[in-house]
């Protein structure tokens, strides 16, 4: 039986739309993981001996570095539930169709909780804690101790693993963990509460008592056995298998009626932001964009003006880049209608257009508190919105011509992770979205002055601005002569 | 009204659609039937422009397809739910089709109003997205939305598949109406041969992309066509070899 599993997973595996990407990709993501495995072999060969060097140069108070790595423990596990909340998937997808097959439930249960042990989560832990286990025994800790506590280790990965069984989909237990996290972070941090010495101690325990490592273990088979219940009971039909309906509400956007004909479409692309998980999140993501320049305050780019160019294209561009770069794809799912019906690209991608534009408008209005920073600082973020708004806009939806992939609408797993968005085309057309107002800034702020650079770069996008309809003839074009691919690339399915 | 010359789609060197000529006049309603991978949902993604012919072209009402858009504002369908907004309510969905064809919001109320007993008091009025409905109910919107806007083309591929008894029985009353318009055209494809031979007023048999019947309706059409059927399911021939495209066009 395990032999047939084994074999469906590996024809799921090969066959995948993913597996069949481009070369370039596979390997980039090959290294990603070797990165992350290499990063995890070193933190664990070496931060003993790093932390050892800190608390002699009395950076960090301790009396020893293994005190140090049981302290932040808690952190590490926080930050695993959580990373695992976002990124693992859960198995459910293909069981399905073995509900029919003379199986045991249990058997499906098990093969589908055996699968997610096998997931690059659990074992990229290992590559930390056997490293630093050698060391600490290297370094003269108790043999049976080191084991304990190793042991301990493992068991709370694993139980992370199948806790994340039963939180998936569970937002309601997901943000109070992040809220808790980031409070005990921020408490620790200005001094307040110090839940570290509490964990610390717990974590010393397991390797004190070389027995101790039984709690953990329980801890494991209790939420195995919960999981495992948690499961079976999903493994109906109108349970867990069964995809949510939202009660479908409806709102009035008639005053968009006064855009004319172009108000079709608005309507249409506002209520996709409302209704779809992923286009959601997308708009969201763009407006935390305007965060985004507090990363250039730190010392190290103080002085280097060309970075208040990119903070200005970042902070009020978030939205347009993250949603402009997947028009038409986020029609996809419904894309043959969509050319069936008499729409005029023009007006299709105008509505995408001013709605890029209304985002940009917002967020350099949330940008104003960068005054506070100088006004420098704004003249940099105002610049940056001129050429958004003229010439990136239209840019944006020029590369989206050439992205072929079909979103998904109804899931946010892939939001982060859709290698195939990228291709050459897109990549290069790069260069004009960021590349080229840097650029411009600098050819008139050395020659001139500082101030000539971003009145440049605000000039260029006016410019844009009127040649949009030229742009966007160009675009016309490209949508028509890509209209067959589009379509049979939007009918694939994953 | 629409002209079929020389028409024939081909993947990777396999032959999916073959068709040498086929005038259908105005006003006619043709029933399409065929086995699977037979070209059926290939001549309907032709006469709406979403694949390109390899050979041949359409020309409807002096359009020629795959050069001017102009047919669209004539000619309306439904191929699959993936004409169907998923996350809009079935009302929405209506009222977006009814804004590109040019109707007004009063002018889409009237018209589900009409078709309320086609509904059944399930699809509509229910606070739903359309990607909540059961296929049947889907279905049921798609076909209603392709009726707005008068249309003088109407394309219906399967209309008849997942569809409760009581709305077929609906479904056929409303595609005779169309057929009886002088004005309007109908394409049904079905595999159901009872439906064929009771909407349409000529039946095209296709077989492996090629046209193999084509025939004026007539009490011995059912006959003609279940013998024909018959026929192959009785000699099935070897298995062709049917490529990945083929089985994607049926799907």
């Amino acid at each position: 039986m395990i032999k047939q599993f084994l074999h469906l997973e590996w024809k799921s595996f090969i066959r995948s739309a993913a597996f069949k990407q481009n070369l370039a990709i596979k390997i980039l993501m090959g290294f990603g993981a070797l990165y992350f495995i290499a990063i995890f072999g070193l933190l664990g060969g070496f931060s003993y001996l790093i932390i050892e060097g800190l608390i002699e140069d009395g950076k960090i108070i301790s009396d020893n570095p293994f005190d140090v790595v049981n302290q932040f423990l808690i952190y590490w596990i926080f930050a695993d539930i959580a990373y695992r909340y976002m990124l693992q998937k859960m198995p459910v997808a293909n069981i399905k169709p073995l509900l029919y097959l003379p199986f045991k439930k249990g058997k499906i249960v098990n093969y589908a909780l055996g699968k997610t042990v096998l997931s690059f989560f659990n074992f990229l832990p290992a590559f930390f804690f056997i490293p630093f286990s050698v060391v600490l025994i290297i370094k003269g800790y108790s043999i049976t101790g080191v084991i304990s506590w190793h042991l301990a280790m493992l068991f709370i990965t694993l139980a992370t693993n199948f806790l994340n069984v039963f939180m998936n989909n569970v937002d309601k237990v997901f943000y109070p963990v992040i809220a808790v996290m980031a409070a005990l972070g921020l408490s620790q941090y200005y001094g307040i509460f110090d839940i570290t010495l509490y964990t610390g101690s717990m974590f010393m325990f397991f390797y004190e008592n070389a027995w101790a490592f039984i709690i953990p273990l329980l801890l494991l088979i209790g939420t195995v056995y919960y999981a495992y219940h948690y499961f079976e009971k999903q493994l109906y039909l109108d349970e867990g298998l069964k995809s949510v309906a939202q009660e479908a509400t409806t709102e009035d956007l008639s005053f968009l009626d006064r855009f004319g004909k172009l108000s079709t479409y608005l309507k249409n692309d506002i209520k996709l932001i409302k209704r779809n998980k992923r286009a959601k999140m997308t708009f969201f993501m763009g407006f935390a964009f305007v965060l985004y320049g507090l990363f250039f305050m730190q010392d190290l780019y103080a002085d280097i003006n060309g970075m208040k160019v990119f903070a200005g294209l970042f902070c009020t561009g978030g939205f347009l880049f993250s949603f402009g770069g997947l028009v038409p794809s986020w029609d996809s799912s419904y894309y043959k209608l969509m050319m069936a019906q008499n729409i005029p690209y023009r007006e299709f991608l105008l509505s995408k257009w001013w709605l890029m534009v209304a985002a940009t408008v917002i967020s350099t209005l949330l940008c104003s508190f960068y005054i506070y920073f100088g006004w420098d600082w704004w003249f940099g973020i105002l610049a940056g919105a001129v050429y958004n708004i003229g010439f990136n806009s239209s840019v944006v939806l020029w590369g989206g011509a050439f992205v072929k992939t079909p979103i998904d609408l109804m899931t946010t797993k892939k939001a982060f992770g859709d290698s195939k968005a990228f291709n050459a085309k897109t990549l290069l057309l790069l260069l004009p979205k960021l590349v080229l107002p840097v650029v411009i800034y600098y050819a008139f702020a050395l020659t001139i002055n500082e101030t000539a650079g971003f009145i440049a770069i605000a000039t260029t996008g006016i410019l844009g601005l009127l040649f949009r309809n030229k742009i966007f003839d160009l675009i016309e074009d490209i949508y028509k002569n890509e209209k067959y691919d589009t379509i049979a690339a939007y009918a694939q399915k994953d | 009204m629409i002209t079929i010359n020389k028409l024939s789609k081909q993947y990777n060197g396999t032959s999916v659609l073959d068709i040498e000529h086929l005038e259908i006049q105005k006003g006619q309603a043709i029933g399409l039937v065929g086995n699977n991978g037979a070209g059926k949902t290939t001549l309907f993604s032709l006469l709406l422009d979403l694949i390109q012919p390899s050979t041949g072209h359409i020309i409807s009402s002096d359009v020629r397809i795959d050069q001017s858009e102009d047919w669209k504002p004539f000619t309306s369908a439904f191929i699959d739910e993936s004409f169907l907004i998923g996350y809009l309510t079935p009302e929405e969905y209506f009222y977006f089709i009814g804004e590109l064809r040019g109707q007004n919001k009063a002018d889409i109320d009237a018209l589900i109003a009409s078709y309320s007993d086609f509904f059944n008091g399930e699809a509509v009025g229910q606070k739903k997205y359309l990607r909540d409905l059961s296929k049947g109910n889907q279905k049921k919107v798609g076909i209603i939305a392709s009726l707005i806007g008068n249309p003088r083309v109407v394309i219906l591929d399967e209309p008849f598949a997942n569809l409760d008894p009581s709305t077929q029985i609906r479904l056929k009353k409303i595609i005779k109406e169309l057929a009886n318009d002088p004005e309007v055209t109908v394409l049904v494809s079905s595999h159901d041969l009872i439906h064929v031979t009771e909407v349409a007023q000529r039946v095209v048999l296709l077989e492996k992309g090629k046209v193999v019947k084509d025939i004026e309706k007539s009490s011995a059409t059912f006959k003609e066509l279940e013998d024909y059927f018959i026929g192959i399911s009785e000699s099935h021939a070897p298995v062709a070899v049917t490529t990945e495209e083929e089985e994607e066009e049926e799907e």
